[in-house]
């Protein structure tokens, strides 16, 4: 307990004082509770009880250890997933930090305009199986348009959706297309706690756009950019949607990222306890990565403070 | 509405920043080609984004049959009205074949029927059983209130996927699959989320109303009714919008529990209409008309209350 809070207790001795508000509290928040224990703490827990078992969703699951671990190490499928999804996760993430940053910059240094702001913003909001739909039309390796403007210039037809090696490329772009007006935003947002007055300083001293971006903005923005990249990478990691609505995983396993594959082994192949030790494995991997980028950039020590 | 304010003075204290850096150059160089030039990079990145829903809107007024000769036209190709027909189940067999359409009948109304059922349910309750465990976190005195509070949030490092195949399996042990239930259950009392973004609203309230109306005799539900949720209503339309607009997208969950035709949504509808690729070709028209439908409601909201959401985002950081 902290010092405040035994304070606090001392001075108020009545009983009901004690307790503060504990059976209102409780009845405010007991749906919410029965909410996180039913549909976050138990799954939790059964998540990881289906992921030793052998499941496949029709008889009853049967105790078998660690088995589904060995045979996740020992599936090729199960790697080349992995593989799949960190190329889609370094294309993603790269193109879209690099492009919210410009695009943050012109913003922060251009306009404040609620248009402006609104048309950026505006993929975000529209649905993923939206968003995949129309690009896989525009990119259509017969009649769509960017293959007409291609074949203008005088480039071959590429079939963006069906080439092992286009594949995932295109599929992370377009999901940059949709992400990078939201990550500029919020890129923004920690822009505008820089105070002016540096900005003011280095215009005063001679510094060009390009010199203070690189000497103030890009230093000062460390942290945010830090709880930024934790953010997209994690969400990134988990492409479901594009995939199941353009490539199904293919070209021969060229998308078949990790969440795409977790989900045929358990609803089209009812490996279900396979399926959940590949789940568990992803849990503990994201926990990993979001820990290692937190201390390697230093989230929490802002320089302006 | 204090961070409302707060962002104008932020929004007015960059331009002056700006403006003093414009002055500083411009009084050395006449134009600024440096601001001529990010203006043109900004118009290229919002054509760029404006584009594909151009393109979307183009084709779903062309005729399916015709779009391959006239791939490249910027205009819609034999400009029709035929796919939102076909979409909305008003054209005939006969005209959904002569326009190169399928004549199969798609349902959309019941669809989005359905995505306005699941939408509006998930939205109204998780708000309101979210907002009343904010309210205890926030303004009630309890033990144990943050060790739950950030225990609640913790579950936002849980990927979704990892609990999606054990709530799968509730909710057909409980034979709720293919029923709008099974759809909105694991939404339908909290999300971290909602209850984080509730809670840093709640605490900014001023206690002294609160004090004032307890003194007066009104208890916890009366001070949450009447004072917090009404002193809220901003923060609250957000997150209504912000609910209401994830709710509508989401597809892996309602893939997996509601395929049937009866509870069908639109975008599980819409990923099904992609895959079923008719002989000779996609019906690409009707496709783009279903799509632009899909997306109508959300872009409509955003066009209502988008300044709002954009501004809390930047408050928030996370959504």
């Amino acid at each position: 307990m902290t010092a405040p809070a035994a304070l606090r207790h001392l001075r108020r001795s009545s009983s009901r004082r004690r307790h503060g508000d504990l059976l209102p509290a409780l009845a405010f928040v007991l749906p919410a509770t029965f909410g996180f224990v039913a549909f976050y703490i138990w799954p939790t827990v059964r998540g990881f009880y289906f992921s030793l078992t052998d499941y496949s969703l029709l008889g009853p699951a049967r105790f078998v250890g660690v088995d589904n671990y060995k045979q996740m190490i020992d599936d090729r499928l199960f790697w080349n997933a992995l593989l799949v999804t960190a190329e889609y996760v370094l294309i993603n993430i790269v193109t879209q930090t690099v492009l919210a940053l410009l695009i943050a910059v012109l913003m922060h240094r251009l306009t404040r305009s609620i248009v402006v702001r609104g048309i950026i913003m505006l993929p975000y909001f529209v649905a993923n199986v939206v968003v995949a739909i129309v690009w896989y039309w525009m990119l259509d390796p017969q009649i769509g348009v960017i293959n007409e403007l291609l074949n203008a210039v005088g480039v071959d037809r590429l079939s963006f959706f069906g080439d092992t090696a286009a594949a995932m490329p295109t599929v992370a772009l377009l999901n940059t297309w949709r992400h990078v007006g939201y990550t500029a935003l919020l890129i923004v947002a920690g822009m505008q706690m820089i105070p002016r007055t540096f900005y003011e300083a280095a215009a005063l001293d001679g510094a060009s756009e390009w010199r203070m971006f690189w000497r103030v903005t890009l230093p000062l923005l460390r942290p945010v950019m830090a709880l930024v990249l934790v953010l997209t990478v994690i969400g990134s990691f988990q492409v479901f949607d594009t995939v199941a609505v353009t490539t199904s995983g293919g070209p021969v396993n060229a998308t078949r990222v990790i969440v795409y594959y977790i989900y045929d082994q358990a609803f089209n192949r009812f490996h279900f306890g396979f399926a959940s030790a590949m789940s568990f494995a992803v849990f503990v991997l994201l926990v990993g990565i979001a820990y290692v980028q937190l201390r390697l950039t230093r989230a929490h020590d802002s320089d302006l403070s | 509405m204090a961070t409302l304010q707060g962002f104008d003075q932020h929004s007015s204290e960059s331009v002056k920043a700006s403006a003093a850096a414009m002055d500083g150059a411009a009084r050395r160089r006449g134009v600024n080609w440096g601001r001529v030039a990010g203006w043109v990079a900004l118009a290229v990145i919002m054509a760029l984004t404006l584009f594909p829903f151009y393109w979307m809107l183009r084709t779903s007024f062309s005729t399916t049959r015709s779009l391959a000769s006239g791939s490249g036209d910027l205009l819609p190709v034999d400009f029709t009205v035929g796919a939102y027909r076909r979409v909305l189940g008003l054209a005939s067999p006969q005209e959904a074949l002569a326009q190169g359409g399928t004549p199969a009948s798609l349902n959309f109304w019941r669809y989005l029927m359905n995505s306005v059922i699941v939408a509006t349910i998930i939205t109204a309750s998780q708000l309101l059983f979210s907002a009343m465990a904010a309210y205890a976190f926030a303004r009630l005195r309890w033990p144990g209130r943050n060790k739950i509070f950030f225990l609640f949030l913790s579950a936002l490092m849980v990927p979704p996927i990892f609990t999606t195949l054990p709530n799968f399996v509730l909710v057909k042990n409980l034979g709720l699959l293919n029923t709008y239930l099974g759809i909105v259950l694991p939404s339908l009392l909290m999300t971290p989320f909602s209850i984080f973004f509730l809670r840093q609203f709640f605490l900014g309230i001023n206690r002294e109303i609160e004090e004032a109306a307890r003194i007066d005799g009104a208890g916890h539900a009366r001070i949450f009714s009447k004072i917090i949720v009404p002193m809220s209503s901003a923060p609250l339309t957000t997150l209504a919008v912000i609910t209401y607009i994830n709710s509508w997208n989401d597809y892996l969950w309602p893939l997996l529990v509601g395929k049937d035709e009866s509870v069908r949504v639109l975008t599980v509808a819409l990923g099904i209409f992609r895959s079923q690729t008719p002989q000779g070709g996609s019906d690409w028209a009707a496709l783009m008309a279903a799509t632009l439908i899909a997306a109508l409601p959300i872009m409509i909201l955003f066009a209502i209350v988008g300044r709002r959401i954009i501004n809390s985002i930047e408050f928030s950081g996370i959504k």
